[in-house]
């Protein structure tokens, strides 16, 4: 073996990525709270461990979750990942099988046709070898050259939008992408001279270039080839193909149970390095797709916080509506990174609602809860609370003489410690009430209970009660051939998993059709999101407009939502077709099926008495 | 041979507009949707600032024309088309042609149940001030769903107008003096109650308005400067309505027996359809857009098109008068003079 | 100063030759519904935090146009971002985002 300086660069560029690694990895788990270092060390030799081999094997190599958005992407991602894996494993095996291979050192495999022209030694595997090794360079240049495409035409790829990159990443990029040419070259050049390809390399060298002075081009063609990889290695750590090394550590300890917490943690650092900028979450958000606002999405946002801290605006201008949270590809706990975030900068003191003393929900047995913005759709209360008399459920309208704010409009906002204080007041009058059960029409308010109260009893929104008491045959309708779309809530659907309840519930009275496959998990939003506040009226009603667009037809008599705030938000933007809640529309099938009329409808159990203040005068 | 114009609408521009045409000698006709000429008017008591009964002007109107020109009702226009220097108008089974055509469609009443948070069609006793307005017909005197007189009546201003939420910028003219008028109308038929306006600005432009609101004052109506943000039903009945006593810069909260909405005046929805096949766009508040609002407020930009009354914007039926006499001398110039 | 017991009488009356109006301009510039509010009283009369306490969305916007800054600033922190008052605005004030701005002024400029 002819030792030759070009692999300097290699092995340096190597060499430092592998100890960067090390490195890295080692202070991010070191750092881990001790809580999440003991779940980790319970569960390592476990099933979990190979689920999350399994799991490695199946996006890192494979990108499964890539190809299930959009094929072409993933194929990309595939050909990248698992043609350069199979090169590099193949090398190996190809070297070590050769004689006096089995110990090397690491350049070695990697420019093997540089060391070893005679490749019969290697007897009846050269054949297999040369083709796999061509087959793989291929497959590795087919997705760089869909790559390379997808930079310049990405609308062609599915994708709107794709990703504006910094200089690291330009750099880290144009290192990725000359790799390949440059051995294809080198081991064009080297199988025009000694036979050492198979079908690509071979054809190649001998068929196309062979006119060319190969003896010359012989040694800069490895040079440049150990170049491009030593100067990729060296830039990876410090662009986003650190998501490489990153996601393998993320996938581990998301298999064993670690999660975001209340702040940014070790794992935050995780999550930020695991990113790989793919740039789907620009397509996923609505502040992209209908008010081009695209430069504040999850790719952003999470590599100002990696490199140091995002702007004002980045942090706070997104609905976190949680929609790019299900189409990231890694799985990032991005909306939770944002609110984390945002947790940091707070405005609000903690002692900011002092004033709320000597206030007190009435007893109950069922709580009915409104919310803030269920006094603002009387129509929504008025029908579910007949409803919920014509299943003669005992309940307390408990907020009816106002109610105190459940506290996640803060939450949202990162206004955690004043957030607080509105959870406890709230919690402990709701306690006080005695309920045993709580029901709230407004999924804001119920995403916030189960989320933040750890009350003991159950708490249920509407939309799932209603269902329960269908399903138990404590409410008859009327089935009427009415064509009803669902919008899902945000906080509703991927907030608090709460899809299919509100189906069942519409099919048993009207025929419900989905027009677009953004439902459910992927549902649209309404624009009206209160995790935000730098969007004016008009941009939410461009959002609305836009989602009742996708969500009905022609055929649409009517939108049925689950929330008070979806339902005034999509109603505000011009539209043909009507916008109801759930309740509303059940309500007008139970008075059907009884032949009665609603306008006629009294609620019978309206307790508390509505306080009323002394005569005006 | 006689030109033809068809006037579009029979309320109180396209009747006054009809008659003038009449009067220059042109046969003209009026298409009317209803079953009745009139239009809004026609569904009033009695109308502001002199509270003189509403029939008394429809009738007026109605009698100048005697038979010519003719009123064809229960017609509704749905298309109309340019035909070469005519024009053709379109019923769902029959068509019409004119030299020129007047649109005068007026406008439709805001719908209430949009504003939800009023409680209109949710809870008894919230009625609009057209539904009032037809009880003072009926009866007479405001009465509540269970027939009994109200003890409290609020009466809310710019319910559908100056509200972005509903996309009306615009103010609607009219309901402030309306409320007024009703409120008025209201003590007088129940002496003891109690009436409120709950209004933001009392827009009192018109002659004789002003001096409406200060009969209103002496006549011991409040007035509290506040919009109202929601309203509830109490146990019984009555509804707890919620604003702000913006003089006082505090939250008020009162019950009331009957809350009356001002509902505003929007475009008529067939409108915007009509003038869409001639190429011709809403103006920023969906009203039927004017060439010049200052010289030349009946013309459309389409030569032999001109439109009167509220169908361009929100007009009491004065201005509607006006509207219709200055589109009529158009029309005779458009007819009849020799354009230089 | 000597203290005598007694001090000059106080003007009660808005001096707007004198009034601060850098907060107006401060959240003007970063929200324009800021100038557009009609005085409507609908925020406050829908408040969730107004129903406990004395809290006007539209009194303290018209302190930071009368150059009362400290007390808009105290003020501000009762709200409970609810949003109630941004889905009745007539004239769609972004409301959340003015109290937003105004809790910002305080920690950025201690106002």
């Amino acid at each position: 073996m002819k030792e030759h300086p070009f692999v300097i660069p290699f092995t340096i560029g190597l060499t430092f990525v592998i100890l960067y690694t090390v490195v890295m990895w080692t202070i991010w788990v070191v750092r881990l709270t001790r809580r999440e270092k003991k779940i980790i060390w319970k569960r390592l030799l476990t099933v979990k461990t190979l689920r999350g081999i399994w799991e490695t094997i199946r996006e890192g190599l494979f990108h499964r979750n890539i190809f299930k958005k959009n094929v072409i992407l993933g194929f990309m991602h595939m050909s990248l990942a698992f043609g350069w894996f199979m090169l590099i494993v193949l090398g190996n095996l190809e070297a070590r099988l050769y004689p006096h291979g089995l110990i090397n050192p690491p350049y070695y495999p990697i420019f093997f046709e540089f060391f070893r022209h005679d490749l019969s030694p290697l007897r009846e595997y050269e054949e297999i070898f040369t083709f796999l090794m061509d087959f793989f360079l291929l497959l590795v240049i087919s997705g760089i050259g869909i790559a390379f495409f997808k930079r310049y035409k990405s609308k062609v790829m599915g994708m709107h939008r794709t990703t504006k990159h910094i200089l690291i990443d330009r750099i880290a990029l144009t290192s990725l992408w000359l790799i390949f040419p440059f051995r294809i070259l080198a081991e064009s050049v080297t199988a025009g001279l000694y036979n050492t390809g198979h079908f690509f390399t071979n054809f190649l060298g001998q068929q196309v270039i062979y006119g060319l002075p190969l003896d010359q081009l012989y040694y800069p063609s490895w040079w440049a080839y150990s170049i491009a990889l030593g100067s990729f290695f060296v830039a990876l750590p410090f662009s986003r193909y650190m998501h490489i090394p990153t996601e393998i550590l993320l996938i581990f300890l998301r298999k064993y149970g670690v999660r975001e917490k209340d702040s940014h943690s070790s794992y935050t650092n995780v999550e930020l390095n695991a990113c790989s900028r793919c740039g789907i979450c620009i397509d996923s958000c609505h502040l992209s797709t209908d008010l081009g606002i695209s430069d504040t999405q999850p790719t952003y946002f999470i590599r100002d916080l990696r490199y140091s801290k995002p702007s004002e605006r980045l942090r706070e201008t997104c609905m976190l509506c949680m929609r790019c949270l299900k189409a990231c590809p890694v799985g990032i706990e991005i909306t939770q990174i944002r609110k984390n975030e945002r947790s940091e900068h707070q405005l609000f003191s903690p002692t900011s609602y002092s004033y709320l003393n000597g206030y007190a929900y009435p007893k109950a047995k069922v709580a009915f809860f409104a919310g803030c913005m269920g006094h603002l759709t009387p129509n929504i209360i008025k029908s579910t609370l007949l409803l919920l008399d014509a299943a003669g459920i005992d309940y307390t309208f408990i907020d009816r003489n106002g109610s105190i704010c459940c506290g996640r409009p803060l939450q949202l906002n990162g206004e955690v410690d004043a957030a607080k204080q509105l959870i406890d007041k709230n919690n402990r009058l709701i306690y006080e009430t005695g309920a045993n059960c709580l029901v709230t029409t407004c999924p804001i308010c119920a995403s916030e209970f189960k989320k933040n109260y750890h009350m003991s009893i159950p708490i249920y929104h509407h939309s799932q009660y209603l269902w329960e008491l269908t399903n138990q045959g404590r409410l008859v309708f009327n089935q009427s051939n009415l064509n009803v779309a669902y919008h899902d809530p945000c906080e509703l659907s991927r907030g608090l998993g709460v899809v299919d309840e509100p189906r069942k519930l519409l099919k048993s009275a009207v025929v419900l059709t989905e027009n677009s496959n953004q439902t459910k998990q992927n549902s649209l939003c309404c624009g009206g999101s209160l995790a935000i506040t730098n969007t004016s009226a008009f941009q939410k009603s461009t959002i609305a407009a836009s989602t009742v667009l996708q969500l009905a037809n022609n055929t649409t008599d009517l939108i049925a939502t689950a929330c008070p705030l979806c339902k005034k938000t999509l109603a505000a933007a011009q539209n043909d077709v009507p916008v109801q809640d759930i309740s509303e529309i059940m309500v007008k099938a139970l008075m059907d099926s009884r032949k009665a009329s609603l306008s006629e409808a009294k609620v019978k159990m309206a307790s508390p008495k509505l306080e009323v203040v002394e005569e005006y005068k | 041979m006689l030109k033809k114009v068809a006037v579009i609408g029979g309320g109180v521009a396209g009747l006054e507009a009809a008659r003038q045409l009449a009067a220059l000698g042109y046969q003209t006709t009026v298409y009317e949707k209803n079953d009745h000429a009139g239009g809004h008017t026609s569904e009033w008591d009695r109308l502001f600032p002199n509270r003189r009964p509403a029939v008394e002007v429809v009738d007026t109107l109605k009698s100048q024309l005697n038979g010519n020109p003719a009123i064809v009702l229960s017609t509704p226009i749905t298309e109309l088309l340019p035909n070469g220097d005519k024009f053709t108008l379109k019923t769902s089974n029959k068509s019409f042609e004119a030299d020129a055509v007047l649109i005068a469609t007026g406008f439709e009443l805001f719908q209430a149940e949009r504003k939800e948070e009023y409680g209109y069609g949710i809870y008894d006793n919230v009625i609009t001030s057209a539904e009032l307005e037809k009880m003072f017909t009926e009866h007479g005197t405001p009465l509540m769903r269970n027939g009994e007189k109200p003890k409290r009546v609020a009466f809310v201003h710019c319910v559908g107008s100056r509200d972005e939420k509903v996309n009306h910028l615009y103010c609607s003219k009219v309901c402030c003096v309306t409320a007024v008028k009703q409120a008025i109308e209201a003590k007088e038929a129940i002496p003891e109650a109690e009436i409120f306006c709950l209004y933001m600005d009392l827009r009192m432009f018109g002659p004789g308005y002003e001096e409406l609101y200060k009969e209103a004052q002496q006549k011991g109506i409040n007035f509290i400067r506040g919009r109202l943000s929601e309203a509830s039903e109490l146990d019984g009945g009555r509804l707890l309505i919620k604003t702000e006593d913006t003089l006082a810069s505090r939250p008020l909260k009162m019950s009331v027996d009957m809350l009356v909405l001002m509902v505003g005046m929007t475009p008529a929805e067939g409108t915007s359809k009509l003038i869409y096949n001639l190429g011709l766009k809403p103006n920023a508040d969906g009203f039927i857009g004017v060439s010049d609002y200052h010289l030349k407020p009946s013309e459309t930009g389409i030569r032999g098109v001109y439109t009167a009354g509220a169908c361009s914007g929100p007009n009491n039926i004065t201005d509607s008068i006006n509207s219709a006499r200055s589109a009529v001398v158009e029309i005779h110039r458009y007819l009849s003079v020799k354009e230089p | 100063m000597i203290d005598f017991g007694y001090a000059p009488l106080k003007i009660n009356i808005h001096d707007l030759d004198k009034a601060d109006l850098s907060l107006m301009d401060w959240i003007t510039a970063r929200d324009e519904s800021f100038r557009l509010c009609i005085a409507c009283g609908s925020c406050t009369a829908t408040c969730t935090a107004g129903n406990f306490t004395n809290f006007s969305f539209r009194e303290l916007c018209h302190s930071i146009r009368r150059g009362e800054v400290e007390k808009a600033v105290r003020e501000s922190e009762k709200c409970m971002l609810c949003g109630k008052c941004t889905l009745v605005c007539p004239r769609n004030v972004n409301t959340r985002n003015i109290i937003k701005l105004v809790r910002k002024a305080n920690q950025n400029f201690r106002v």
